[in-house]
């Protein structure tokens, strides 16, 4: 009785809504003014507590949602008046933006206080401990970000936060920028990742145009409320909306053609991969067209699009994390793929199921990444032990030497030394691939359930993309946890500090029953998110996908352990030069090596995109611009020809001809006066004479006339 | 006795009374002299922030006139008419603003002829401010021109190698689109008899070809001085050879005396063939902003590229002005203001590099935002800046410009179509490339030069330069209605006059 | 009363003694001294008419005529001395600089 009361009439905490962008601002500030002054602990900490106190507002939110469901705008300022346009820095509460607000917070604040201990070492390593206050900015700074993103209240808002989490993407790959591949290759990644977003940002920024000039405004309500009018009379429109937003889509959310920049964006530290390139930024894209739902209903060739897009995306990148090495590149194409069935989802219009495998992957992508950093600094740490200690510094080889701590051939074995680590990745993993009752089982169950339904091209591909994880998956476990060391640092490497490990098993508990959020009995998460999205169809269960999905992983698991369990272990006895430094390359040969080099997209972006770029702008820049129109035109045209007609003019002209005439005008008279002169006597007298003449001619003319 | 002394003509001649006091230094006193000019200017600031305090901006029309007959023989009918509306009051501020910074940053940078310096920098706020302000034809032209002579001597006294070439050509540029302004101010004066902005801009009635004849020769001028594509030849040698404090009041005033022509009279007295020949400026504006992004990208001299640059936003702005709707204009006018903000600091960063290791080749760097941590987070926030981030002020601009561009290219629009935004949305894209290849090429990577090791951070004179652009970059990027506001009333009031014109105009 | 034919005679043979001695004579003081007679034969010209029309224009033009000559006086010598001091003669023969 109580229960229900206090639900209907709950606290109500709307108006609280912009501290959760404000508290990781003023995070940021303080330790961007005081930092240099802090302890090491108290920057992390403070962080943290910034991006924590945003987890308990969105908390405070959802409990008041629990009791008024239908949410709130809640403005706070005009932002942009111009004519019609108007444009408010406002905020909305509903069950869609709180979901992800509580992701954003709550997976945010665990990697916060990971960061603290891994920031820790990782600063230490690469030599400037100086930066560790600059991290925590840069992580505050995406919080807020990330917060403007998922609660604005309309699309140029959500735009700051879009570009704005890019910015702070950006940041983060390039944190150590000046490492990489010769020295500037983390740098590189971070342009990378801004430009391809960037080229993304186009495409959304078009269908903001589009929609300002049909709808008249940005703002979500209003936008949904004229959307089945404006449908109706310009049905353009929302097809051109809808596609240039999925242009957005492909940018942010590493779809192809734009996901390259993401398997780069590896560069940054592994906290940021987790948090930006696995957790959240990346799947801001699900969010926007989850978000602009009502107007992808009307267009369902465009979902069709949207839809074999996500689905293309999930296989081909699961191909190539099939051929990766990089323990952190695998899982940054498994989370390219993990986005295609996302965007696959929202794109059939299973809007709840794409939802439900953002919040789960965010749980089991992240804990995977952060395990992964724990398994690097430990390398690293033992690395690093080995070359400042002389005794152990003697069997190290040249290759070790080298040694990079993120190359899954240097692993093996390490589940003996890391036994926590060990534990949360494979509960991570399983989460992953789909293996009943963990959290991605059940969200990737009703994707590919909703695909079985409406899409069944999207299906066969997923599923395919399904199994191709699983074995990528069981690769990576088997060559990281399994078998011998391969390395003298993995056979040295200790368990990371707790601060490292209890965020893990937070992680790890909420991957392992996150699944519950949605489970298709009682289909609670598909309730809440009606709240904001209206009616849902809710995919039922159906044992025939889910056994055949399960009965694929199983197969994958299979074959992975044949592969990498078995025939790994044996290659190993071969002497170096004869092994292959994968099992899979000898069976697939040429095909191995394209999915090691990414299908060449890279190389094909640079040969058709990039290389032309950079030669037209040298082109436009050396030829047309400076020898064209800067040397030749205003040069040897213009200052020339000027210089060469004043030479003609002061020659020829001047010279040759009104020069001569005065010069001979002046030579007749010379030889007049030569003739003339002997008239001058130089006598007083002859003057004075000539002038008597004179006076007496006058006198005499005036006389006689 | 009545002394009152109108506020415009104070702001305008105020920096003359700093002039005579450095006539009175002896040319040792370069400390005084620097003071003198700081003092002078930031007292113009001032003056021009007493005049923003009584703008109305609810009041479309002019403000604060004075209007008094100053040559009125033969039937010329010239008088000194200044006054201050919603499209100028902002680009007053901006003129006093960073002619303040400028002399500040020149504290260490000028060591030679301080004084003459000083003399000619406030000489050129008189003209720059006289030119916002002027009213009248005739004066409007007079001060124009008289802008050229202390740029002039700037260049090509204080600047770098081939100071003499760039000065020249930077003169006979602008000279030579000058000429037919001024033909076309003659004929307007003759035939209208009057050289009085807003009589003219009411009269009306000129015939259709003749405007266009009109708005060519007076785009002649503009077009040079923006300066849109393909006229920008003088620019990259001019800010080249510019020292900072030049390059800095050139990107950020002198050519939004361009564009503010443009808006001034070319809209406003050629109404038809304004609308008429909107396609083709926003063409060559798109041109130029494609054109400036791509060349920028490929320079090597981190001056030249933040020059190109310069081609690429005024196209921007270009595009913003002839989309003739209130969102293009405003747009317009604000990302004028935002390019002054931006990219004056941009030259004001690269001159404070230029200062401590004396090149500007791009090669000779890398790696700096390690040895100078506040130096390169100010230039990253200014090259966000620069680039459209939204939250930052260049998005404002660019975002309004856009869409007003394309609310033009819709059908009924002037522009007729929309492929000139998205053409010019590609820019922003590209924008990106080029900054943040210049930001990388300076500040990322590992530090590869021995002399830039030992490299000092930047001093607190050069923060408090930056500080109040950083400011401003914020704060019209957070909030930028107040200076909306300002000019929304103006900008209607010459849209709809346009409009009535154009409607009437056209049979 | 003596005709007023007699005074212009006089002034007449005495102009005419003046112009013969300018134009005859080499010495320069001889030919200043023919000046002020020529000078003088012109103010008994004008005095003879003055008093023939009862007029005192003409009485007035001498008192001119005179301060002038007196003023040329000045002059001239100076000019002789000048002269002699260059060329250690006043003959005017020998001053023919101007010859063309």
């Amino acid at each position: 009785m109580w229960l229900s009361e206090a639900v209907s009439s709950g606290p109500q905490f709307f108006y609280l809504v912009p501290l959760v962008v404000l508290f990781p601002v003023i995070g940021l500030l303080v330790n961007t003014a005081f930092g240099g002054r802090m302890s090491e602990k108290a920057i992390g900490w403070l962080a943290s507590a910034a991006a924590g106190l945003s987890f308990v507002v969105a908390v405070l939110l959802g409990i008041s949602l629990l009791s008024y469901p239908e949410g709130a705008v809640v403005p706070i300022v005009d932002w942009i008046t111009i004519g019609e346009l108007n444009i408010n820095w406002g905020f909305q509460v509903d069950t869609l933006s709180v979901t992800m607000m509580l992701v954003v917070a709550g997976v945010g604040t665990l990697i916060h206080i990971y960061s603290i201990g891994y920031m820790h070492d990782d600063v230490r390593f690469q030599g400037d401990p100086g930066r560790y206050q600059r991290f925590f900015v840069f992580m505050n700074l995406f919080i807020a970000m990330m917060m403007i993103l998922v609660s604005a209240d309309n699309y140029l808002m959500l735009f700051v936060g879009w570009e704005g989490v890019g910015l702070c993407s950006y940041l983060l790959i390039g944190f150590w920028y000046d490492k990489g591949e010769n020295g500037i290759g983390n740098a590189v990644a971070g342009k990378k990742a801004f430009i391809a977003n960037r080229i993304g940002d186009f495409g959304f920024i078009l269908a903001a145009f589009i929609m300002f000039w049909v709808f008249g405004t940005f703002e979500f309500n209003a936008v949904f409320e004229l959307a089945p009018e404006v449908a109706s009379l310009f049905p353009a429109a929302i097809v051109a909306i809808t596609l240039l937003m999925l242009v957005g889509v492909t940018g942010k959310s590493a779809q192809i053609p734009l996901f390259v920049w993401l398997p780069d964006a590896m560069a940054g530290p592994t906290p940021v991969s987790a948090l930006i390139h696995a957790a959240t930024m990346v799947t801001a894209g699900v969010y926007l067209i989850t978000r602009s739902a009502a107007l992808y209903n009307l267009v369902p060739q465009v979902q069709n699009i949207v839809a074999l897009v996500g689905a293309a995306t999930a296989l081909f990148a699961a191909t190539i994390a099939v051929g990766q090495f990089d323990i952190k590149k695998v899982l940054a194409y498994s989370t390219i793929s993990q986005l295609g069935f996302m965007v696959a989802a929202v794109g059939m219009g299973a809007y709840v199921a794409g939802m439900f495998h953002l919040v789960t992957h965010a749980f089991f992508k992240a804990l995977l990444f952060l395990s992964a950093g724990s398994v690097i600094l430990g390398l690293e740490h033992a690395h690093h032990h080995m070359e400042h200690n002389s005794q152990l510094k003697l069997p190290m080889d040249e290759n070790d030497l080298h040694f990079d701590p993120q190359d899954m051939r240097n692993m093996g074995g390490l589940r003996n030394r890391m036994k926590i680590s060990f534990w949360v990745y494979l509960i991570g993993a399983i989460a992953l691939t789909g293996i009943p009752p963990l959290a991605g089982f059940w969200s990737k169950d009703e994707i590919l359930t909703d695909a079985a339904n409406f899409n069944p091209l999207a299906y066969w591909m997923m599923l395919a993309a399904a199994f191709l994880t699983a074995f990528y998956m069981g690769r990576q476990i088997l060559m990281v946890w399994f078998g011998k060391p391969r390395s003298l640092p993995a056979e040295h490497a200790n368990e990371s500090p707790p601060i490292i490990t209890v965020p893990l098993i937070i992680l790890a508990a909420l991957a392992a029953t996150g699944g519950a959020l949605n489970l298709p009995m009682w289909h609670t998460f598909t309730h809440w998110l009606e709240d904001s999205l209206g009616h849902l169809h809710a995919a039922e269960f159906s044992l025939q996908i889910a056994g055949l999905s399960s009965f694929l992983v199983l197969a994958a698991i299979f074959l992975a352990w044949l592969l990498y369990g078995r025939k790994y272990q044996a290659m190993q006895e071969l002497p170096p030069d004869k092994r292959p430094d994968d099992p899979l390359r000898p069976i697939l040969g040429p095909v191995f090596n394209a999915l090691n080099h990414k299908w060449w997209v890279d190389e094909l972006y640079w040969t058709i995109i990039i290389n032309p770029y950079v030669s037209l702008a040298h082109f436009l820049a050396d030829v047309v611009d400076w020898r064209f129109w800067h040397d030749w035109f205003h040069d040897t045209v213009i200052v020339g020809g000027y210089n060469k007609l004043t030479q003609v003019l002061s020659i020829q002209i001047d010279l040759g001809v009104i020069d001569a005439v005065a010069n001979k005008l002046g030579d007749s008279v010379k030889r007049a006066a030569a003739k003339w002169r002997v008239i001058e006597t130089g006598y007083v007298r002859n003057y004075a004479l000539s002038f008597f003449i004179g006076v007496v001619l006058i006198l005499g003319y005036l006389i006689l006339r | 006795m009545n002394y009152y002394i109108d506020p415009l003509t104070l702001v305008t001649f105020f920096p003359v009374i700093g002039i005579v006091v450095l006539l009175f230094l002896r040319a040792d006193q370069k400390v005084h002299a620097r003071w003198v000019a700081l003092i002078t200017s930031l007292i113009t600031f001032g003056i021009s922030l007493a005049i923003l305090a009584q703008f109305n901006p609810a009041n479309p029309d002019l403000q604060m006139v004075v209007n008094i007959p100053w040559i009125q023989v033969a039937g010329w009918n010239i008088s000194y008419f200044m006054g201050v509306d919603g499209l100028s009051i902002l680009l007053i501020l901006l003129t006093t603003l960073l002619t303040s910074l400028s002399i500040l940053s020149t504290w260490t940078a000028v060591q030679d002829r301080v004084k003459e310096f000083m003399i000619f920098f406030l000489f050129l706020e008189m003209g720059m401010l006289g030119v916002f302000l002027a009213q009248d034809l005739f004066l409007f032209y007079v001060f124009w021109e008289f802008t050229l002579v202390p740029m002039y001597m700037l260049i090509g006294i204080w600047g770098g190698k081939r100071r003499i070439y760039a000065a020249i050509k930077f003169f006979l540029y602008t000279m030579a689109g000058s000429i037919l302004m001024l033909l076309a101010i003659l004929w307007l004066g003759i035939y209208q008899d009057t050289f009085n902005v807003p009589e003219l801009a009411a009269m009306g009635g000129i015939p259709p070809n003749l405007q266009f004849w009109l708005f060519l020769a007076f785009g002649a001028a503009f077009a040079i001085k923006v300066p849109m594509w393909p006229l920008h030849s003088w620019l990259p040698d001019a800010h080249v050879e510019a020292p900072t404090a030049g390059s800095v009041i050139l990107a950020g005033v002198l050519l939004k005396m361009g564009t503010y022509g443009f808006l001034r009279f070319n809209l406003q007295l050629f109404p038809i063939a304004s609308v008429k020949l909107a396609p083709w400026v926003a063409a060559l504006a798109v041109i130029g902003i494609l054109y400036g992004a791509a060349v920028s990208y490929a320079q090597k001299d981190v001056k030249k590229l933040v020059a190109y640059s310069s081609v690429s936003h005024l196209g921007f702005v270009m595009l913003g002005l002839f989309a003739l709707n209130s969102q293009g204009v405003q747009g317009g006018i604000l990302q004028m203001i935002n390019h002054g903000i931006s990219t004056g600091a941009l030259f004001l960063i690269v001159g404070m590099l230029y200062e401590r290791r004396h090149t500007r080749d791009m090669d000779a760097f890398g790696g700096l935002w390690k040895v100078m941590p506040i130096y390169g987070a100010l230039t990253l926030i200014v090259v966000l800046s620069s680039m459209g981030l939204p939250g930052l002020n260049g998005f404002v601009g660019e975002f309004a410009i856009l869409l007003g561009s394309w609310g033009a290219g819709l059908p009924g629009g002037v522009l007729g179509s929309p492929w000139f935004t998205a053409l010019a949305a590609l820019g922003i894209i590209l924008a990106a490339v080029y900054l943040l290849y210049m930001f990388q090429k300076l500040f990322l990577g590992p530090v590869t030069k021995e002399e830039n090791r030992v490299l000092s951070d930047i001093n607190w004179r050069e923060i408090l330069t930056l500080a109040p652009l950083i400011i401003l970059i914020f704060w019209i990027g957070l909030y930028p209605n107040p200076f909306l506001n300002l000019m929304s009333a103006s900008v209607d009031q010459l849209l709809n006059a346009m409009q009535t014109a154009a409607v009437a105009g056209i049979p | 009363m003596v005709p007023i034919q007699y005074f212009i005679g006089l002034s007449a043979i005495l102009f005419t003694i003046g112009i013969l001695g300018v134009l005859i004579r080499r010495n320069a003081i001889i030919i200043f001294m023919s000046v002020e007679l020529m000078l003088n034969s012109a103010n008994l010209a004008f005095i003879t008419f003055a008093r023939m029309y009862q007029s005192l224009d003409g009485q007035v033009f001498v008192f001119f005529v005179m301060a002038v000559a007196a003023a040329e006086v000045a002059v001239g010598l100076a000019l002789i001395v000048a002269i002699f001091r260059n060329k250690q003669s006043i003959d005017v023969d020998q001053i023919n600089s101007l010859h063309g």
